[in-house]
């Protein structure tokens, strides 16, 4: 087995006596002291995350904007400075290398955080590097060096306030969704932007990966009567899954176009050439034959990614993704089918542990995010 | 830690014995490796086991685990309240969150169980590896 990777930290996680697990190459923690009570501090108050494994590739230089807007369906060119957009990252045949957000700093300078591979993100810059061309354009690896922690839940601007200087003296309030700026957190310098992974406000922030330790433990304190909990992947999976916000390598991947999942909105095809446009054209003139849709399960266990979904014996797609939502009680599943099947109401089989639960077409999300995507 | 009057399984039952019945939960050391049990589905009342099937399923937000019988026998009775409070095997696993009531066929497959310290032991055992 390959070494696990170490986040800066993975010392704090210890400390706090995190239960670790792989994931994606690091050594992650998985919940500190229980997962529902980790997901319920985020939904109710606050939460604070260790996302130093995403991976951040910086792209500097004169074609920074024109080299992003050719690698990505979403449209990137008429971005502002400070402004962030969220797009699938795909091959020419449609399907998604990744999911990313890209930030754009300045006209000479795209950020773009990735999901965390083995080998800090190796995959997303080997395949953006691959497609260089003729770009005049820089293009450099620097997951190792930031460290990143995402703070979520409804008092997150209110802490957040109190330790965050924006530059430019604007207040934290007035950083809308998102949007990104550098500031400083007690003397530390960050990049801050409103987004999040959980359905609810919040903040992620990025800074050189030796202060980030300091930046955890001072929000974890300050944030201490506002009751912030350190939360781990188990929590950050079942919030994101209540809002229905895809994870790579479940919801999306390499096979599955955004066409089919419900990321058509970041397609922009009256924009100028990028990768994946004729395929995805393509797809679209001859209309998709399956699509990612969400299910209610009354009773019968949990579905699990990969588990087959049935109709009249005959399968008919696969689970994506499935848990427990806490919020609701309640269990829900994601999942690829036939487009036939796909409608609101109709009732189809799962195989949990080679027997057949039944599961009904319902709308996602299945949590509405406090602040829509 | 663990319950003196209690007897345990290799793989992290509880047993209580009386003379009609034995009851069976997990221990408070599974209940932690599976973090919060939010689903729970036990075989019916009245079926018949064997030592070592399973008794049923608990499913946490990660993991899923089979809870197996300790003896053959038949199911008398399965704890009802923890299908709509799962929770109760997180809270109370030697008490409100038992699971399963048996009446035993052959109760000298009782008679390699641990005892409370033997469990301690076999429990940091499999901590260290």
């Amino acid at each position: 087995m390959e070494e696990l990777l170490l986040t800066p930290l993975h010392g704090e996680h210890l400390k706090l006596k995190a239960r670790m697990i792989p994931f994606d190459g690091f050594d992650m923690p998985v919940q500190y002291t229980s997962i529902l009570e980790e997901h319920f501090a985020i939904r109710e108050k606050a939460g604070i995350f260790d996302v130093s494994h995403m991976g951040e590739i910086e792209l500097r230089g004169k074609d920074a904007l024109s080299f992003t807007d050719y690698l990505v369906p979403n449209s990137v060119m008429n971005m502002q400075n400070g402004d962030i957009k969220y797009s699938p990252l795909c091959y020419p045949h449609g399907g998604q290398v990744d999911d990313i957000f890209i930030y754009k700093i300045e006209d000479d300078f795209v950020l773009l955080v990735v999901n965390a591979s083995p080998d800090y993100s190796i995959k997303d810059f080997n395949w953006i590097s691959q497609n260089r061309g003729i770009f005049d354009v820089e293009i450099s690896n620097k997951s190792s060096d930031y460290g990143e922690v995402a703070v979520q839940g409804p008092i997150s601007e209110k802490l957040m306030g109190l330790l965050v200087k924006l530059e430019g003296g604007i207040p934290l309030k007035k950083l809308n969704r998102f949007k990104s700026s550098y500031g400083e957190l007690l003397g530390k310098k960050i990049l801050i932007s409103r987004t999040g992974y959980t359905g609810e406000d919040g903040f992620e922030i990025f800074s050189d990966a030796e202060d980030i330790v300091y930046i955890w433990n001072v929000v974890l304190s300050e944030g201490k009567k506002f009751g912030i909990k350190p939360c781990g992947l188990g929590a950050r999976d079942t919030t994101r899954f209540e809002v229905c916000y895809w994870l790579y390598g479940n919801d999306i991947d390499e096979t599955i176009n955004p066409l089919e999942t419900g990321q058509g909105w970041t397609i922009k095809f009256d924009k100028g050439n990028f990768i994946g446009k004729e395929a995805l054209l393509q797809i679209k003139r001859e209309g998709i034959s399956r699509k990612l849709v969400g299910l209610y399960v009354a009773t019968g266990g949990i579905p699990r990614h990969k588990m087959d979904v049935k109709k009249d014996g005959k399968t008919i797609g696969y689970i994506t993704s499935g848990n427990y939502c806490p919020s609701l009680k309640k269990v829900y599943a994601m999942a690829i089918l036939n487009v036939p099947y796909t409608e609101k109401g109709t009732k189809v089989d799962i195989i949990i542990r080679n027997r057949d639960v039944k599961a009904e077409v319902v709308d996602m999300p299945f949590v509405k995010p406090v602040s829509k995507r | 830690m663990y319950p003196k009057e209690l007897n345990y399984t290799k793989t992290h039952e509880w047993v209580k014995e009386t003379e009609e019945f034995i009851t069976v939960g997990i221990t408070s050391f599974a209940v932690e490796e599976l973090s919060d049990i939010v689903y729970v589905e036990l075989r019916p009342e009245g079926e018949k086991v064997k030592k070592g099937s399973s008794l049923g399923t608990l499913e946490s937000v990660k993991a899923v685990s089979d809870i197996y019988s300790p003896v053959s026998g038949e199911i008398r009775e399965f704890n009802s309240k923890l299908q709509n409070q799962p929770e109760l095997l997180n809270k109370d696993p030697y008490g409100e969150g038992w699971v399963i009531r048996l009446t035993p066929v052959e109760r000298q497959e009782l008679k390699g169980l641990m005892n409370a310290e033997e469990y301690e032991k076999f429990v940091e055992e499999e901590k260290g590896n």
